[in-house]
């Protein structure tokens, strides 16, 4: 970015741009193009813009295939386009505004319905926050490979198709059935993987399933072992010598009985999940950094006299909807809004740098009167939900929210108010508020624990509990899943906070 | 993301996956249903415990503590009773596909309610009619022939070419006629008349007379000039059908016996829409004398008497022959009856259905909707098992219909005639 502050306003618009209800596309482009030198003026660092018109059948289909313009094919998908074009039908729902695409150039989908003003609050939302936030973070940067996505999921989808065409819908469908329960549990958390393009990633494809299958591997082999090694090292025996987190990986390479072609679409599986890790990690962050760009960037508008005071009112709406954050107790309350609890941080993080507190100089020495627009950009590049709460909320932020932290034991009869908004509650109210943003924490921490080389191959998978929170009863269905891939019995441990072990499910091998 | 309605391989899936409820769900319906508008939409429920997809989640239970913003009330260690389901779920994902366990409810639209209406049904010589012998030819024009019959010949773009031919081919010789016209005018210009060299001049006009000669022989219309229009013959899938509905409307035919019968000729009317563009229907109800009538009159007209089943099969094959020559249309014969039947009527029926109509008709369905086995459904069996395109069952209550319609119109390759 390297501004430090906005660049000045050359010279005022004479009038407003107009504000129909009906866009036409010469207007969207106008638009368009003073939202574009808005956030030139702010540094804002996109990848290219790419605006595309869709209907609202359109986006319900994208809604139905994980937000993505392509993908393959699915019962699932088909059951989530029914649910949501069934809500939206009988008005339960709106749908999104906009749909944006992690891809370079970026795509943004902009919907038919939407009036001009409308149109213009989704490029500046999603075309330069979205946009920007993608190509800025850390964890954007390392785990996407925004200009091969869409090439890779029209890869994805034609291969799935030609294993439908070979192998049949069903055993396809039976595949991706068990993948997709397991999806979660198909990102690796700390290994970053290379970037490949289209072209490597089918010759490698390629290469893989020629080898696969040849490959010998201490699990499956059939020559004796030497009498000598066998004694000498027992530890030998302990399959994966590590518990492995990543089980579709674990499933690809080492499950016994798949084909090379199931390899491929588990790995399918596993890079889509790859793909949507970070997204599921800085939700807050990023809807948060575009809601605060587009009011920014919008208001910057009004001030050079491109927006009337029509479309202020139009757009604000629109934006106060999105970051209302309903009460506790409230009908409508369903958890901390993403949208509320981010755009306030960034306006705060802002607040901080220009009009900062005693208090605020004492939590955040290091970054009270410093200039904002390199503070805002290094925080949206550096950190995920989880540490840019920790980090960034501020005191004053949790009184304006009013927050307070509830610890709900199941050994207690009556839940406890741990912290509320006062000086003793503030880092404990921080902390907690971070964790709960913390996917370690969120998701049952499961992990391939050994594979009985022995005996009957049976694989063990370990399920660490975290603060004794058990497992929902779904478990064993999707242990069902696990052992179809894995093609002998598969069992679950949940090992409590001392280590022991509290429970455990065991799943036949299929038959 | 060009493309409407790109979920529908999606859909498909789903539905395929799903196709047993589906299937029940449909069968409820069209027994639920009045006939005339089985063609309809129709709302589907699919317990919601059967399509979730499972995860590994946190189950409730253990300890967790959540943020929650709007503290109006509470302080630091105040205790509070824990709603039912409430303020404590904030740290587990919350399922997108909605709570409880109430069905997941969606529309079937019309063609894939009556798809599965008619799975894997198909009327027996419907592809022969379609593709193999096919009845009916059409031509139309496929461009220009060089060989063809006289009366297809393009005037215009045979003159056409017999011109750019003559043009062609005449040019060497035009060109030395000019030339040696040229010269000849030179030299009889008046300032050199009388210097010229008599014998130059024969030379010029012997000259100017073979070539002129040249240019006459060339054929004002040449064989290689003519085009001819023409005209190609495509089979035409035919696409008019006719389909026949006869029925016993004598006094032992009660209103729960024709209502039978009713139902068993919409299924097959409705069959024949998806086959066919245009349907015909004939109704012909008799008793001892058969009629034509229309279908208000046909299925709530009540008449009385005895029965001569074959008036209706006679008049069944005039109509045929005089309104429905069967090269044009594919026919169709549902006959529905108690069975009951002049004593000597019912070998004259089979002897007519074998000769006079059985040869004209691509099937023709017998439905019994008694259960006893008279005389007619004896004759009629004989003849089911030399014809293939007769088929006959029984059926006595609504619910029965749909197989016994099903196994009259069963894919004929998997079909056993009984």
């Amino acid at each position: 970015m390297g501004l430090n502050a906005p660049l000045p306003v050359l010279a005022r618009a004479p009038t407003p741009l107009p504000a129909t209800s009906d866009w036409t596309f010469e207007l969207i482009d106008r638009y368009h193009e003073v939202i574009r030198l808005a956030a030139e003026r702010h540094g804002l660092d996109t990848y290219p813009n790419q605006l595309e018109i869709i209907s609202s059948e359109q986006m319900m289909d994208a809604y139905a295939s994980l937000g993505m313009p392509v993908n393959y094919r699915h019962w699932s998908y088909g059951k989530e386009f029914i649910a949501t074009e069934k809500r939206y039908r009988r008005g339960y729902m709106g749908l999104a505004y906009e749909l944006v695409i992690n891809a370079n150039p970026c795509t943004t989908y902009l919907m038919e319905e939407n009036t001009t003003v409308m149109q213009a609050l989704v490029i500046a939302h999603a075309a330069y926050g979205h946009n920007s936030f993608f190509k800025g973070n850390y964890l954007f940067r390392m785990w996407t490979d925004a200009s091969s996505i869409i090439d890779y999921l029209v890869y994805a989808r034609n291969y799935v198709a030609e294993c439908e065409e070979r192998h049949g819908l069903g055993a396809v469908e039976t595949l991706l059935d068990s993948c997709h329960a397991l999806a979660n549990f198909g990102v690796d958390r700390y290994r970053r993987p290379s970037r490949r393009t289209l072209a490597q990633e089918i010759a490698q494809r390629q290469a893989r399933e020629a080898h696969a299958q040849q490959q010998v591997n201490e699990l499956w082999r059939t020559l004796p072992v030497g009498e000598e090694r066998a004694k000498s090292s027992p530890a030998a025996w302990h399959f994966p010598s590590e518990p492995q987190e990543n089980i579709l990986y674990f499933f690809e390479k080492s499950a016994p009985l798949l084909e090379p072609w199931q390899r491929e679409v588990i790995r399918i599986v596993r890079k889509v999940a790859q793909y949507f890790y970070p997204q599921r990690q800085t939700q807050v962050m990023n809807e948060g950094w575009a809601t605060f760009w587009h009011h920014r960037l919008l208001n910057s508008l009004y001030d050079e006299g491109h927006l009337g005071d029509g479309a202020m009112l139009e757009w604000m709406t629109s934006h106060t909807n999105v970051i209302y954050q309903p009460p506790t107790g409230h009908p409508a309350y369903a958890g901390i809004n993403p949208y509320a609890l981010g755009f306030a941080m960034y306006t705060d993080l802002r607040r901080i740098c220009e009009q900062p507190s005693e208090e605020d100089r004492a939590w955040f020495p290091d970054i009270a009167s410093s200039p904002w627009l390199p503070t805002l950009d290094y925080a949206m590049r550096n950190y995920k939900d989880e540490s840019f709460i920790g980090q960034f909320l501020s005191p004053r932020l949790m009184r304006e929210m009013r927050l307070f932290a509830i610890r709900d034991d199941e050994l207690q009869s009556k839940l406890e108010v741990t912290a509320i908004h006062d000086t003793a509650g503030y880092q404990q109210l921080r902390q907690c508020l971070s964790q709960q943003y913390d996917l370690g924490t969120r998701e049952p921490n499961i992990q391939i624990w050994r594979v009985n080389l022995r005996g009957d191959r049976a694989l063990t998978l370990r399920h660490t509990q975290h603060r004794n929170r058990p497992l929902s009863d779904s478990s064993i269905e999707v242990l069902r899943h696990a052992s179809r891939l894995w093609g002998f019995s598969v069992t679950l441990e949940s090992v409590d906070d001392a280590g022991t072990v509290t429970r455990t499910w065991t799943v036949d091998a299929p038959i | 993301m060009a493309g409407k309605n790109k979920s529908i391989g999606n859909r498909e899936r789903f539905l395929r996956r799903y196709k047993e409820q589906v299937r029940d769900a449909v069968r409820r319906a069209i027994d639920g249903r009045s006939i005339r508008d089985i063609e309809r939409a129709e709302d589907i429920a699919i317990p919601r415990k059967d399509i979730t997809e499972p995860q590994f989640q946190h189950g409730p239970g253990g300890a967790r503590d959540t943020v929650h913003p709007g503290n109006t009330e509470y302080l630091q260690g105040d205790r509070i009773p824990r709603p039912q389901g409430g303020v404590g779920s904030g740290g587990s994902k919350a399922s997108n596909s909605g709570s409880g366990d109430d069905d997941f409810l969606f529309t079937l639209s019309k063609e894939e309610f009556l798809q599965l209406f008619f799975e894997d049904l198909a009327l027996p010589h419907l592809l022969r009619t379609q593709i193999g012998g096919n009845p009916q030819w059409r031509s139309h024009r496929a461009g220009l022939t060089q060989l063809g019959p006289l009366n297809n010949l393009s005037v215009i773009r045979s003159m056409r070419g017999a011109l750019g031919r003559r043009i062609a081919v005449g040019r060497v010789a035009r060109l030395a006629l000019d030339e040696a016209r040229a010269q000849l005018r030179a030299l009889e210009q008046p300032d050199v008349v009388g210097q010229q060299d008599p014998g130059r001049v024969l030379v010029l006009q012997e000259e100017i007379r073979l070539q002129e000669q040249r240019l006459r022989r060339i054929p004002y219309l040449d064989p290689i000039d003519m085009r001819f229009r023409n005209r190609v013959r495509v089979p035409v899938p035919c696409s008019k059908a006719v389909m026949f509905c006869l029925m016993d409307v004598s006094g032992s035919m009660d209103l729960q016996r024709k209502n039978l019968a009713k139902r068993f000729f919409i299924l097959l009317y409705l069959f024949l829409t998806r086959q066919y563009n245009e349907i015909d229907m004939v109704f012909i109800h008799h008793h001892t004398q058969a009629q034509e009538v229309d279908e208000e009159a046909f299925f709530h007209s009540t008449e009385t008497g005895g029965t001569v089943v074959s008036s209706a099969l006679v008049l069944m094959r005039q109509i045929i022959l005089a309104r429905y020559p069967s090269d044009d249309w594919n026919i169709y014969g549902a006959q529905a009856s108690d069975g009951d039947n002049f004593s000597d009527d019912s070998s004259r029926c089979r002897d007519l259905l074998a000769d006079g109509i059985l040869p004209l008709v691509r099937y023709f369905a017998y439905v019994q909707v008694v259960e006893d086995e008279q005389k007619l459904w004896t004759e009629y069996q004989r003849l089911a098992a030399e014809h293939a395109n007769f088929a006959l069952g029984k059926t006595t209550a609504v619910d029965q219909i749909y197989p016994v319609f099903r196994n009259l119109f069963r894919k004929e390759e998997a079909s056993t005639w009984d």
